[in-house]
């Protein structure tokens, strides 16, 4: 029973880890833009929410009104400056220029607040707490909220896609740039709505692991985009409920992980991910073999 | 067939193709004397410098085999700490089975060269972008495998058994004259690779990868043994690390700021030369003995200085130099001298009226 | 030389002495052109002639190394493609270059987007060809390659644009459809467009242009109406077999001669 308990959580902590990795695919998949620096910027988002919750004494659950908008005005100033310029002197400048940029957000971090691991705790809002099914399985609340944001922002996102005028532009841009140009559409513009979105979602991921979890300067890398990176690969890169998979599978690998050794957690998922990467490269979802 | 571009006919003996614009010998000699110099440094100069030194000498080691994989292969790697983490744990290993360190180092570079094999097999599909986290992943996942094991000090780390026979100065000397080794090594591996057939495969690949794989160049195996001898360098590094800090701990080997040194130095001195990571290493080294009382910023200062150069002078330090100097130290590249420059020797300058055409072939962007 | 400079207009496009690069190897040499309202000014020449780097520099995609591209009479050389397309200069690139992963509909939305005030609708796109509607929800991956190229003319024509430019449009097409697609020209032209266009078909070129230019290498050998060249004529400018097109930029031939005329 303890297994059915840890696969449950595995799967719910799936929906968290698609939160993480919906902003990273989604800026692959319009600007070809691996953002080293996204689990940073996730943990900016949940200091940022932690500064805002101390000083305006708002719930946990509602800071991320005022952070996910901040933080995807962050992402349109930042990519249509810093990561544009980037991208105009190539893909190798761009990987330096994301990963310098995670270097010094989480040395930042250190330098100025400090080493200590901080949570955004729940407060007194209706997700603490858990339900039970029977006497083994446990289900926190939070953590079911998370799954169905997570679900949520997923279908949102590919509505706006499908749908708006806005996510159609995005997708031609993504398709062929130079088309795009030639059909009017200003694609440094359109990158930086993509980049505003990806922001957004990774402010929310940073505001829900901080509520879930403890967060620190280093858990941008340690966890958010190492876990985001192996969600994206094991569901296959490129599908957007692909990740969700991923996630869910990483996050059952590792409860699985956890209930045969309590420190093997984190290698746990590691192994499946590097299973994946040995066996169906492109992933779980992915149709054919990519070269 | 078109009249319109008939240029006169040129007879072959008029063009001239060398390696530099002047005579590379005096570099060679000039290098030997450096290095001659340096070996004597132990009996010259306090053990505080050379320990530096040989702070320096890994940073230099790493600084060239980042470069050799980003800068010529284009493989942006974040996960080297990966070989600097294992090659100080085999380091570890053949000590508690009573090999002195001095002797495990070779030997546990090659075996990172080894282990780099199976490790490029996994992640050489995936794209640039992809390729960078998947080896960070593998850098970590190595490292929460090897914390499992309390015999090697599980997760807080081990002393280096080995050495405590050793005279303190005379260890000094020791180390720093093994890391002497294994920086020139280094440096002379990659001279060596670039100039050879490896170099222009690594070129024609850069320029046109399926121009490349068509003509019949074996482009993966090309990047797989950079890939590995970068690993060896790496490992080397790594074992060197450990000897000098007489202690292994996964945190402080595995940690991705190696990465990071490593990038920022080559980047700062120069992508793509062989002289811009040694400036790049003597800069970090400076930065961090100056920032160093004050915690992270070092990391912050040299990040941001990272950053400016790779969007403004991605040539770096050296390339600037180069630029206003005209000189290459250790030159991978060709200069074509056709007939009208031949009658006017001296230095040329860039742009229309240019005697030398000069087919760099370092750098992926330069 | 005349009646295209007699009335006094001022040409809806103008290319002045214009220098391309690519990289090291000049690609366009001092090119100058002049296109009326109203015209179908075709550029023919061979492969690596510089006709698609000379449509690609005057949608924007290229930036010239000297001379001026003027439209309206205004300078455009440093304008922005995306702006150059918003103006009235809409280009259907070589290889037609749709959204793959758009269907044929969004496609047309697409080119929709940033449309001036026009004739053109994606209606009246659907009336033009007449396929087209019922496979509207198809993804433009799944036509054949002239289907893709009315999509893409499409995309182009919803723009509303006043100078359409047309990048080989014969490229990969079977001469069927390709004398389909260029016979659809009068119905565009008689909304009021004026078109530029590359060809390396050179009959086809001939049959549909009120003129022509055929580039040799990056400078122009040939320039005039097609009643005005023989056959002889254009087959020297193509392939460069003249002393005297080879050694300046002069064009060849330039509008009517005597000779010719009577034949």
């Amino acid at each position: 029973m303890a297994w059915v308990n840890a696969i449950i959580q595995g799967i719910l902590t799936g929906g968290l880890y698609a939160l993480f990795a919906c902003g990273l695919s989604l800026m692959f998949g319009v600007m070809k833009v691996v953002n080293l620096a996204h689990g940073d910027l996730a943990v900016i988002g949940a200091y940022v929410a932690l500064g805002v919750i101390t000083v305006t004494h708002i719930p946990a659950l509602w800071s991320f009104v005022i952070v996910v908008p901040l933080m995807a005005v962050l992402g349109y100033v930042l990519q249509r400056t810093l990561i544009q310029a980037a991208l105009d002197r190539g893909v190798l400048i761009t990987l330096l220029v994301t990963f310098g940029l995670s270097v010094v957000i989480e040395s930042g971090l250190l330098q100025f607040i400090n080493a200590d691991s901080h949570s955004l705790g729940v407060g007194e809002s209706i997700v603490t707490g858990s339900f039970s099914i029977g006497s083994q399985i446990q289900i926190p609340y939070l953590l079911l909220l998370i799954f169905a944001v997570a679900v949520v922002v997923l279908l949102g996102l590919q509505y706006f896609l499908s749908l708006s005028s806005y996510g159609r532009m995005i997708r031609a841009v993504a398709d062929d740039q130079e088309a795009a140009q030639l059909s009017g559409i200003d694609y440094r513009h359109v990158f930086g709505i993509a980049a505003a979105i990806a922001f957004g979602t990774v402010a929310l991921a940073g505001i829900a692991y901080g509520m879930y979890s403890q967060f620190s300067p280093t858990t941008g890398t340690d966890t958010i985009l190492l876990f985001a990176f192996a969600a994206v690969v094991i569901g296959g890169l490129g599908s957007l409920w692909g990740t969700l998979l991923g996630g869910i599978v990483l996050g059952v690998a590792q409860q699985i992980g956890a209930q045969i050794n309590q420190a093997d957690q984190v290698l746990a998922g590691y192994l499946v991910f590097l299973l994946v990467l040995a066996v169906r490269p492109q992933g779980l979802t992915a149709r054919r073999a990519q070269s | 067939m078109s009249v319109a571009t008939d240029t006169p006919a040129r007879s072959e003996e008029n063009f001239r193709v060398t390696r530099s614009r002047r005579n590379v010998a005096w570099t060679g000699a000039g290098a030997l004397i450096v290095v001659v110099v340096l070996a004597l440094f132990p009996y010259i100069v306090y053990s505080g410098t050379t320990s530096l030194m040989v702070q320096a000498f890994i940073v230099i080691t790493l600084a060239s085999m980042w470069n050799l994989l980003a800068g010529y292969a284009g493989l942006v790697s974040v996960g080297q700490q990966a070989f600097v983490g294992l090659g100080a744990y085999f380091v570890l290993l053949l000590a508690q089975h009573s090999l002195s360190p001095f002797g495990g180092l070779p030997l546990a570079a090659i075996g990172c060269g080894v282990a780099a094999v199976p490790m490029w097999w996994l992640i050489s599909r995936l794209r640039s972008g992809y390729f960078a986290i998947a080896t960070w992943v593998l850098a970590t996942a190595i490292m929460l495998f090897i914390e499992r094991f309390p015999s090697i000090g599980g997760g807080t780390g081990m002393s280096l058994p080995g050495l405590s026979g050793y005279d303190p100065t005379l260890l000094i000397a020791y180390t720093y004259w093994i890391g002497l080794a294994v920086t020139v090594l280094s440096l002379v591996t990659v001279y060596v690779m670039l100039r050879g057939r490896i170099g222009l495969v690594l070129t024609a690949i850069r320029d046109d990868e399926v121009a490349a794989r068509s003509s019949g160049a074996r482009v993966g195996l090309a990047r797989m043994l950079v890939y590995v001898v970068a690993a060896v360098g790496c490992g080397a590094a790594g074992a060197l690390l450990a000897i000098s800090q007489l202690i292994v701990q996964p945190g402080a080997v595995f940690t991705v700021q190696w990465t990071a040194i490593m990038a920022f130095a080559v980047i700062i001195g120069g992508l793509g030369t062989i002289e811009g990571p040694i400036i790049g290493a003597i800069v970090y080294i400076i930065l961090q003995r100056t920032l160093q009382s004050y915690d992270a910023w070092y990391l912050i200062v040299l990040g941001l200085v990272a950053i400016g150069v790779a969007l403004f002078a991605r040539r770096g330090l050296w390339g600037l130099i180069d630029d206003h100097l005209n000189i290459r130290l250790f030159p991978v590249g060709y200069w074509l001298w056709t007939p009208e420059s031949s009658s006017r020797p001296g230095p040329g300058r860039r742009g229309p009226g240019r005697s030398g055409i000069r087919a760099r072939r370092g750098g992926r962007h330069s | 030389m005349s009646e295209r400079t007699d009335n006094g207009g001022t040409p809806l496009l103008e290319v002045r002495d214009l220098i391309v690069h690519h990289g090291q190897l000049r690609a366009l040499d001092r090119v100058s052109l002049r296109v009326f309202p109203g015209e179908v000014y075709a550029i023919i020449g061979a492969n690596g002639a510089g006709k698609s780097t000379l449509l690609r520099t005057i949608a924007g995609l290229h930036q010239p190394t000297d001379g001026a591209i003027l439209y309206d009479g205004k300078d455009m050389t440093k304008v922005r493609p995306e702006r150059r397309a918003t103006r009235g200069i809409v280009m259907v690139p070589e290889g037609r270059r749709l959204f793959g992963s758009l269907t044929v509909e969004e496609n047309l939305k697409v080119g929709a987007a940033y449309a001036r005030k026009g004739p053109w609708t994606i209606e009246r796109v659907y009336e033009l060809f007449a396929w087209m509607k019922d496979r509207r929800t198809q993804r433009t991956a799944q036509l054949s390659g002239g289907e893709q190229q009315s999509v893409a003319i499409g995309r182009a024509l919803v723009a509303n644009p006043r100078v359409l430019l047309l990048d080989e449009l014969s490229l990969g097409l079977a001469p069927v459809i390709v004398q389909r697609i260029y016979a659809m020209l009068p119905q565009i032209l008689s909304t009021g467009l004026t078109v530029l266009l590359v060809e390396q078909d050179v009959s086809q070129a001939l049959r549909v242009a009120s003129h022509i230019q055929c580039l040799l290498e990056g400078h122009t050998t040939l320039e005039g109406r097609p009643s005005e060249v023989t056959a002889e004529q254009v087959e020297a400018a193509y392939f460069g077999l003249s002393r005297a097109a080879a050694e300046g930029s002069e064009p060849l031939w330039h509008g009517s001669t005597p000779s010719s005329r009577a034949s």
